[in-house]
């Protein structure tokens, strides 16, 4: 086995990394690979609460970056699957107790023994996302259709492709199919248009994420969960299938809009 | 059917304008030349042009575009009318 590498980042906080970590690591493992998901944020720990994983922490990060443990002992085994482990950060440092080189050499000593390490970004743009960022294989930039948000994201993959790991692949979360249509929402196109990267999936809105993690269990689980659908479609895509993408908010033509104007209660 | 769509539509939408600030900051942005700083860099210019040759200020225009993968400084610089270009003898 020799893992791809891939980064979930943002530049903006609160779009959704830890959950899209979280539940392509699920949807993944799902799927018969052995997934590693580690969180890079150091000091706002939060990827193991998301994975329900909060319980079984003894050693972190910074532990196995200062020699404190073997690696081993701060893989966590996921309770749901298998081939499903987390690395936690650690709670009370910060992000320059890790540098880029550690970072690297670790992704280089868990590579043969997974198929894939997915690592979730703090947000911003300093240390602790060039620690995450430095052993990524691809990139992938969660956003959210908002003004504010996508300016973040191109600063992100301005700020990647000078690394040379660009140009990354955009997730658009928390995506509102409803306000989309309705002309109120940044659409897919207008966020592709603006930022020019590869698309990799959109994620709606949907109440089953949150729901989900407040049991600790990732929306992925959920079969009958429109965002975990979307997860799982994200999943083979990254891993190189080619999965057609679910028009969400197919544009409406002159018979809807009519339709809704004779029916204004509908919209 | 744009004409259509307005007359069904309606009123302007969010996420246009929404799109329309987003393209304009991110302009910026990648120049890494704020709107402030853009006046700043048409003062300058006006003030070296002037020295050469004489420019209608008021109407100098500088903006930041982008096309595909160039970004783009253009200056729109009109020369002051021909009469106020001859200056009185003396």
């Amino acid at each position: 086995m020799t893992a791809k590498v891939a980064t979930i980042t943002s530049g903006k906080g609160g779009v959704g990394k830890t959950t899209a970590t979280a539940n392509l690591g699920v949807a993944l493992a799902s799927s018969g690979l052995k997934v590693v998901c580690v969180d890079a944020d150091i000091g706002l720990r939060n990827l193991d609460v998301v994975m329900g994983l909060e319980n079984r922490i003894v050693y972190d990060l910074v532990d196995i970056v200062e020699g404190r443990c073997r690696l081993r002992q701060a893989l966590i085994k996921d309770k749901r699957q298998d081939d499903l482990y987390l690395i936690p950060a650690a709670q009370t440092r910060d992000k320059t107790a890790v540098s880029p080189q550690d970072m690297i050499r670790l992704a280089d000593d868990l590579r043969s023994e997974f198929d894939w390490i997915l690592i979730d970004s703090p947000a911003g743009i300093e240390r602790g996302f060039r620690n995450a960022v430095a052993p990524a294989d691809v990139v992938i930039i969660v956003t959210n259709p908002e003004v504010s948000s996508v300016r973040d994201a191109d600063r992100i993959i301005g700020l990647i492709e000078a690394e040379e790991k660009g140009p990354g692949k955009l997730l658009v979360n928390r995506f509102k199919p409803e306000l989309v249509k309705r002309g109120d929402m940044l659409s897919t196109e207008d966020i592709l248009d603006v930022l020019a990267i590869e698309l990799i999936g959109v994620v709606p809105e949907d109440e089953s994420v949150l729901l989900a993690s407040n049991r600790g269990n990732p929306a992925v689980l959920d079969e009958r969960s429109r965002a975990g659908k979307a997860f799982r479609n994200i999943a083979r895509r990254l891993n190189g299938e080619t999965v057609p993408f679910e028009d969400l908010a197919a544009k409406d033509g002159f018979f809807g809009r009519l339709t809704r104007l004779v029916r204004p209660g509908d919209g | 059917m744009s004409f259509l769509h307005y007359l069904l539509g309606g009123r302007r939408h969010s996420a246009n304008a929404a799109k329309e600030r987003l393209q304009l900051v991110l302009v910026h942005d990648r120049a890494d030349l704020t709107p402030g700083k853009l006046e700043i860099l048409k003062s300058d210019l006006i003030a070296v042009l002037s020295r050469h040759v004489e420019i209608d200020r008021p109407s100098v225009q500088v903006t930041l575009t982008r096309d595909r993968n160039q970004q783009r400084l253009l200056a729109d610089v009109p020369l002051a009318p021909p009469r106020a270009r001859r200056r009185p003898p003396g």
